[in-house]
């Protein structure tokens, strides 16, 4: 037996929120460019595990809240976080397929590209990075999906969410 | 979604939105907050009876000089305003201070941005000065219902008309994109500025007051291949630790305030 709408959306925006409560606990200094895209991982594992739930239209909004969140200019996460369900959504069958370092692989890829989006919108704004640092969160992220995709898959399991 | 980004970029048209929208995420950040301040509480509440001691003590002691320093402050202060008539300019005024705290740094470290827990319920208003105990730290860009988001001075995109205290020459600093540094900007290879100089902001623009410290300038490069000489600062103010701030009420929006009510 699946779980109802109801569970489904409220275990979808809990797991939102807690990834954006952890894109903006304060991180010691040393930390803090390679802070991984918690809310752009999330975001992924559902559109792997719902495509047909989460999508396009999720990542907006989305996108839209993490800008406030982050004192972004509007607009800047909503876009990237498009372009990034989109990527997911055109290729989940065969990544569900892929072993796990080959997702980390794909998922270092696609961060690499929320991240790239990003600098280009911040450059348009004159605060653009000066270094190649601001990769740095694909790498932390690509390590760290791993873990991101066993807590979610066993929420979801838990759940019976499908 | 590029219209969005262009709308937000260019034309400011977004404010009102952005103001409902920073109210509605202000519980993530407040919750975010927690660990920060459990840890401010335990310092505060749980402590030994020997540092309490210690600091009761100190705090004596600079309660003591300071009220040393303050004795002439009324005389002087007296003098100021006798001499300021004499030369017909209008008198300095005292700002009013409401104290904020802040509850979240930006998670991107190329955006230097606080956000505190003082919104539009307070009467904070967008480009207000923001201060700490030694010196000026910023200016709020956006508010909320209860908090609000400041620029600090050391972000790439913000730029404070200062003056040199020892001899008034005036310039631009601006903010380079590290905590630490502001870069003056346009000084000729004659100017007189020295190492060690105190960099105050000069009232300019009409958006600081005058006279609140901003920065001492730590390298004077003078390249005669170049046009103008390299100034650095070092910000006066305690960019990446003060935790209570000080928004600064100037007079001018005090003033304007009454008119804004009429319908």
């Amino acid at each position: 037996m699946t779980a109802g709408n109801g569970v489904v959306f409220t275990v979808v925006v809990a797991s939102f929120l807690v990834a954006a409560l952890l894109a903006v606990v304060p991180l010691p200094e040393w930390l803090q460019w390679a802070r991984p895209e918690w809310v752009a991982l999330t975001l992924l594992y559902w559109c792997l595990a719902l495509p047909h739930r989460v999508g396009i239209f999720t990542a907006l909004l989305l996108g839209v809240l993490v800008d406030a969140l982050e004192g972004a200019v509007l607009g800047q996460n909503a876009f990237s976080l498009t372009v990034l369900a989109l990527c997911a959504l055109l290729v989940y069958q065969r990544l569900r397929v892929f072993s796990l370092w080959q997702q980390c692989g794909v998922v270092f890829v696609v961060i690499g590209l929320h991240q790239l989006i990003g600098q280009w919108v911040q450059n348009l704004e004159g605060a653009g990075a000066r270094s190649l640092l601001f990769l740095l969160p694909a790498l932390s992220s690509a390590l760290l999906w791993p873990v991101v995709l066993q807590v979610l898959r066993s929420v979801r399991r838990y759940y019976r969410i499908a | 979604m590029v219209s969005l980004i262009a709308a937000d970029l260019r034309y400011n048209k977004l404010e009102n939105g952005r103001a409902i929208l920073d109210t509605l995420v202000a519980p993530v950040i407040w919750v975010a907050d927690i660990p920060a301040r459990l840890v401010e509480w335990q310092d505060t509440h749980i402590r030994s009876r020997g540092r309490l001691l210690e600091d009761n003590g100190r705090l004596q002691r600079e309660n003591l000089l300071l009220q040393g320093r303050s004795l002439q402050m009324a005389s002087l202060q007296a003098e100021n305003t006798r001499l300021r008539g004499l030369l017909n300019s209008t008198a300095m005024l005292r700002n009013d201070v409401l104290v904020a705290e802040l509850i979240g740094v930006s998670p991107d470290p190329m955006r230097h941005q606080l956000v505190l827990n003082k919104g539009s319920t307070e009467g904070v208003y967008v480009g207000q000065p923001l201060i700490d105990a030694d010196g000026l730290m910023g200016q709020v860009v956006e508010v909320g219902e209860v908090t609000s988001r400041v620029l600090l001075l050391t972000d790439l995109t913000h730029s404070v008309p200062v003056q040199v205290n020892r001899n008034g020459v005036r310039a631009i600093a601006e903010g380079t994109g590290s905590l630490d540094a502001l870069e003056v900007q346009h000084i000729s290879a004659t100017t007189d500025i020295r190492e060690g100089d105190l960099l105050v902001s000069s009232g300019l623009g009409g958006r600081f007051p005058v006279g609140y410290p901003i920065a001492e300038v730590v390298l004077v490069q003078r390249d005669p291949g170049q046009a103008f000489a390299r100034v650095l600062a070092r910000p006066t103010a305690a960019l990446n630790r003060s935790r209570h701030v000080l928004l600064v009420f100037t007079n001018a929006t005090e003033e304007a305030a009454p008119t804004q009510d009429l319908p």
